[in-house]
């Protein structure tokens, strides 16, 4: 059995854990076991870095020495946020010597080397493509669905790697298309959602997100899918919001793409966490998860 | 090149944090033209390059856009000269907080007071004491409580927050950062 | 007994500034052998070079150090100068102590020091020179012109009506260049075919002028004068002595779903075809990556399809024809291959350019190149000149034009300027204007760059008077909304956030030079920039001699250039050749390996290291005529005076004239190491 490192991240445990629960049943059904980093703690997401350039390294780089010792080659971060700020810190100390040494001292490891490679789900899935596609149960047919990247999955290049276009990027239409489903072609599949001020300035967060479903709509999708909990709570936990300030009318689920992938592997809704949504999922669920033989 | 002689400029200062050179700034207005605040705030991208090249860290340190960036990275992709504009905000941001803790809008402040203070003292994010501590640190007041309930009955919000084992570890990372309790 | 003069230049302020040019003449009048040593601002100028003069006829001197600037800038200069004086030019010499002390130095004081140490090591070198002889070699008096867009055929024909035959060599199966596909051409706004097509014919009837079109070099040999040059001619599947244009192959060839690359994609062209109605030669080209019979036959399968041999009644389709290779000698080579525009959103054989995902280029039909939109414009293009958007044929009444697309764009292209776009745009817009009278040009730039005679007057003209809108910002994005482009910009003058419609956007694409163009540059042994551009020897006082003597370089291959330019600086080529030919001999500077006959033990080591092929073998016969020994001997038209023969020789029988190991042993010894 496939083993790969894995750092839930503080919104998987919480206001995300179907995010987790849909990624462990996704991964266990494609044969791969999780290792988590032990003891981990936040990647300091939005805020370590804007209170200085050392914290919001230091912090990630907690987190990549753990996993280093652990042995782990490679960890998967399946929350964009985390994805980004340990990929960001592996690129600086990477970049940055000095840095690098500092951030050794703060940590009182001096033989940390930064070699683990942090993984999203984008990558970790496009090249498991072919097993994907072969343990599909339940083809999401006639699915149309709207990819959403959101900013920090696939920029910056030098973060990233540059696994995918920054601009014109295809992963996540590649893995929905190996579900059955069918991408839209849509304009707002880069756009920031309004992350970090979701709780700061809530109206910035509504005007973005509404733009993003109404395009999503528009375009011809029946449910939006990410990658992203943060995204995932800025379109599905504030779609009420929009409602209520008319910025946005009727229903769009928001489906985490682990749980798109896991219904079509014929996985329960309610083993991949499908109603805890805020955003009713029952239009999508309801065609395939009854093909399964169960209703979520 | 920095010039061997003369005062040190705050692009100067920029540089050495970053690596970026502010002065290779087109002000061609690209980053200002894709980015999602530039609808709300007075101060764009573009303005605040522009602003960091004529050394004027006091106009910086009242633009709004310096506060209300998501960090979205959508300026520094789209960049022609390669000036990472993402970076040289989070440089000026430290800068100016280094001298001016609180030049912060306030919402802002507090939550990211709240959210660190909360990784400080469990390891990692408590979600119902952030909000919480948001609350009381001046957010908008009513603006999130009614929608708890909802959270709570989907399983989403924990009442109590989960610790690391090695809390010392991470309190000993934010003293060494020069973290000053919230 | 040596009496060697040394002449200190400060270089206005370049070496003054550093370097106290006066203590460096004082340090070193007092080396033995040094009989005169002065300084003086400006030694180049005719009263320092007077200086020099005087001084050697005065002082009887042997032997004359100039301690100054490279010796690329003015060893010739001073050379000159002791030569007017009576003296071997090859007693004259220079010690660099600008590049190579006083612009890289900022301590005066070391600068000083380290300037007296290199002038001394120069006195000591000289107190060694030989007298030399300049060396003279015939030159073929024929000239290869590679490339036949505008600055090759302006090149060629220059040099055909001064009066020496010519070989144009031309890659494309048309000469004509990317000048062929332009609609119109500022600032004046005249037809390009107009002026082009004449040129072109005239090319093609020229007595003196060979032309090979659809060919390209394959290997040059030689020096400057003595070109060998192989010319691979490569297969059009035609025979041209048949063929009598009449185009019925054409007409017949069923697969007629070719994107053409003369119209950039916007039209369709057969497999059998002449690239555009005014080609010259007017002869038809197979494409065997697209034609059926070709196809077939790199599967194995048998010939089917022969509509364009069938359709022929001069017998002149040759599917069986090969690729030749021809032999030309010539003298001088004019190297004019052009440019290609920047390909948005595609690789292009560099890893650092990504192209523009933001702009949705290759995803958005209506999203299009500027040498597209040159297409559409064109009375000959797809839409006969009608301006017609290509996703649904539609008059666009809103145009979108963005400027530096791939210029002034480290992170998606190159950093430079490609010069010639802020000047196509507003023309652009005045076609447009011209064609579509009630139609909104709106260009998004960084800079108006309108440098020339007419070209401010020009742009200016498209703004206050055809109406073009000029935004001052670089766009965000492009995205599609129904048949709607929506356009997100910043207006930086404004300090706006712009959201437009547009029915259309134009991208004016960045100017780079041809691919392959560093194969080329390494068979003709010239130097190029990191972007493929040919590099002048000199970038002001030799513009278009390359780093290898009688290879010179014209148009947009050097660097983005406009057709005045690229014009100006093929007739430039022509004049340099002409006055290169002016004569049946050439005088090459002695500066060469001489091998030593009775020293040379035959091992031809140094005919292996020989960068530059110039180690022949020579027999040495006794009375009788008998072979008694081979040596080397080193062709002095061909060495460049590397040195590596001289440095690997094991029996140190060769050495490099005005450089031997008595005088570098000499230098070093001088600075007391």
């Amino acid at each position: 059995m496939a083993s790969i490192g894995y750092f839930p991240g503080c919104s998987l445990h919480g206001t995300s854990r179907e995010y987790d629960e849909s990624l462990r049943a996704l991964l266990a059904a494609l044969g791969t076991s999780v290792e988590e980093i032990d003891d981990w703690s936040c990647c300091g997401a939005s805020s370590a870095h804007q209170g200085g350039r050392l914290l919001g390294v230091a912090l990630p780089a907690r987190n990549l020495a753990r996993a280093e010792a652990q042995g782990l080659s490679e960890v998967l971060a399946p929350c964009a946020a985390c994805y980004s700020r340990l990929a960001a810190s592996r690129y600086e100390m990477d970049r940055d010597p000095a840095l690098a040494a500092k951030v050794r001292l703060v940590l009182a490891r001096e033989d940390f080397r930064n070699r683990v490679q942090v993984r999203n789900l984008l990558q970790v899935l496009r090249d498991r493509l072919a097993d994907l596609k072969a343990a599909v149960r339940v083809p999401l047919k006639d699915l149309r669905v709207a990819a959403y990247y959101g900013c920090l999955l696939v920029r910056p290049p030098e973060v990233t790697g540059a696994f995918d276009d920054p601009e014109a990027p295809s992963s996540m239409e590649d893995i929905c298309r190996a579900l059955g489903a069918t991408p839209v072609a849509w304009n707002r599949r880069l756009d920031c959602c309004g992350a970090s001020l979701s709780l700061a300035r809530s109206p910035s967060v509504i005007r973005l997100g509404s733009a993003i479903l109404q395009d999503a709509r528009k375009a011809g999708a029946e449910a939006v899918v990410t990658a992203c909990p943060m995204c995932h709570s800025n379109l599905d936990f504030r779609q009420g919001a929009m409602r209520n300030r008319g910025a946005f009318e009727g229903e769009m689920p928001v489906l985490f793409l682990s749980e798109l992938a896991g219904l079509a592997l014929g996985i329960p809704p309610k083993a991949l966490g499908l109603q805890r949504h805020f955003v009713p999922t029952g239009s999508v669920t309801s065609r395939f998860a009854a093909a399964a033989g169960e209703v979520g | 090149m920095n010039h061997p002689h003369g005062p040190e400029t705050l692009a100067d200062r920029v540089r050495q944090r970053t690596g970026i050179n502010v002065r290779r700034c087109y002000q061609c207005g690209k980053c200002s033209a894709g980015c999602p605040m530039a609808e709300e705030t007075a101060v764009r991208p573009h303005d605040v390059m522009r602003m960091a090249s004529q050394d004027d860290l006091e106009g910086i340190r009242q633009a709004d856009g310096l506060w209300y960036c998501l960090t979205c990275e959508t300026c520094s992709v789209r960049c022609p000269n390669q000036c990472d504009p993402a970076r040289v905000l989070d440089a000026l941001r430290e800068m100016a907080q280094e001298d001016h803790p609180d030049d912060a809008p306030r919402p802002l402040r507090a939550f990211h007071r709240s959210f660190l203070d909360q990784v400080r003292s469990h390891g990692r994010l408590f979600e119902m004491g952030l909000i919480m501590a948001f609350k009381t640190r001046g957010g908008p007041l009513f603006a999130d409580v009614t929608t708890a309930p909802g959270m709570l009955s989907r399983g989403k919000l924990h009442l109590a927050p989960t610790r690391i084992r090695d809390l010392q570890e991470v309190r000993r990372i934010f003293e060494a950062c020069g973290q000053r309790e919230g | 007994m040596a009496r060697i003069g040394v002449f200190v230049c400060h270089c206005g302020e370049n070496i003054g500034r550093t370097v106290d040019c006066a203590r460096v003449a004082e340090a070193i009048r007092n080396l033995p052998g040094v009989v005169h040593s002065v300084d003086y601002k400006y030694m180049c100028s005719d009263p320092g070079q007077q200086m020099v003069k005087q001084a050697i006829a005065e002082q009887g001197l042997t032997g004359v150090v100039v301690a100054a600037c490279s010796p690329h800038m003015h060893e010739k200069t001073f050379r000159r100068a002791a030569s007017g004086a009576g003296l071997n030019p090859f007693l004259c010499e220079m010690a660099n102590i600008r590049e190579h002390c006083s612009w890289i130095h900022e301590d005066r004081e070391a600068a000083t020091a380290k300037a007296i140490d290199i002038a001394r090591t120069l006195v000591e070198k000289v107190k060694r020179n030989r007298p030399l002889q300049t060396i003279q070699i015939p030159v073929t008096r024929r000239a290869l012109v590679i490339g036949g867009g505008i600055a090759g055929i302006q090149a060629a024909l220059d040099i055909a009506d001064g009066g020496r035959e010519v070989v144009l060599v031309e890659k494309e199966p048309s000469i004509g260049g990317h000048m062929s596909q332009l609609s119109e051409t500022f600032p004046t706004l005249d037809c390009s075919q107009c002026i082009l097509t004449p040129r072109m014919v005239e090319v093609y009837q020229h007595p003196r002028i060979r032309l090979y079109a659809y060919s390209e070099v394959e290997s040059v040999q030689g020096y400057i004068g003595n070109f060998r040059v192989a010319i691979r001619r490569k297969a059009r599947s035609v025979d041209e002595e048949k063929c009598n244009g009449c185009g019925a192959c054409t007409q017949a060839c069923p697969n007629r779903k070719v994107p053409s690359e003369f119209e950039c994609g916007l039209g369709k062209r057969p497999a059998i075809y002449v690239p555009f109605p005014q080609a010259v030669p007017n002869l038809p080209t197979i494409d065997r990556s697209r034609c059926l019979l070709f196809l077939n036959r790199a599967k194995g399968r048998p010939d089917t399809c022969k509509k364009c041999a069938e359709a022929c009644s001069k017998g002149a389709i040759d599917f069986d024809q090969q690729d030749r290779i021809v032999t030309e000698e010539v003298g001088a080579i004019v190297v004019a291959t052009g440019y290609q525009v920047y390909s948005i959103g595609k690789q292009t054989g560099r890893d650092d350019i990504q192209g523009y995902g933001e702009y949705g280029y290759g995803t958005l039909p209506d999203v299009i190149d500027g040498l597209q939109f040159e297409r559409l414009a064109s009375a000959s293009g797809p839409t006969a000149g009608r301006i017609l958007r290509p996703s649904d044929g539609k008059e666009p009444r809103r145009v979108v034009f963005l400027q530096c697309i791939g210029s002034r764009d480290p992170a998606k292209g190159m950093e430079y300027c490609s010069k010639i776009c802020c000047m196509y745009v507003a023309k652009h817009t005045m076609l447009y204007k011209h064609k579509v009278h009630d139609g909104q040009a709106t260009v998004f730039y960084m800079d108006i760059r309108a440098a020339g005679k007419g070209y401010d007057e020009f742009t200016r003209r498209a703004i206050e008077e055809e109406g073009a809108r000029y935004v001052r910002g670089r766009v965000s994005r492009i995205w599609r909304d129904g048949d709607v482009l929506k356009v997100e910009g910043f207006d930086t003058l404004s300090g706006r956030p712009i959201r437009m419609d547009a029915d259309m956007v134009v991208l004016a694409t960045a100017v780079r030079p041809q691919p392959g163009i560093e194969a080329l540059a390494q068979k003709l042994n010239v130097s190029y920039d990191r972007h493929g551009f040919i590099n002048e020897a000199h970038p002001k006082l030799r513009p278009v001699e390359t780093s290898t003597a009688g290879v010179f370089v014209a148009g947009a291959c050097q660097a983005p250039r406009d057709i005045p330019d690229s014009v100006a600086m093929a007739s430039a080529t022509a004049s340099k050749v002409l006055g290169l030919f002016a004569s049946e001999m050439l005088e090459r500077e002695p500066t060469v390996a001489v091998v030593d006959d009775a020293r040379c033990a035959g091992c031809f080591h140094c005919e292996r290291v020989c960068p530059y092929g110039a180690v022949e073998r020579r027999e040495i016969r006794n009375r009788a005529g008998q072979v008694v020994r081979v040596v080397a001997y080193v062709n002095p038209g061909v060495c460049q005076g590397c040195g590596t023969c001289q440095a690997t020789c094991p029996s140190k029988s060769v050495e490099l004239q005005g450089f031997t190991d008595e005088q570098v042993f000499q230098q070093i010894q001088a600075l007391g190491l």
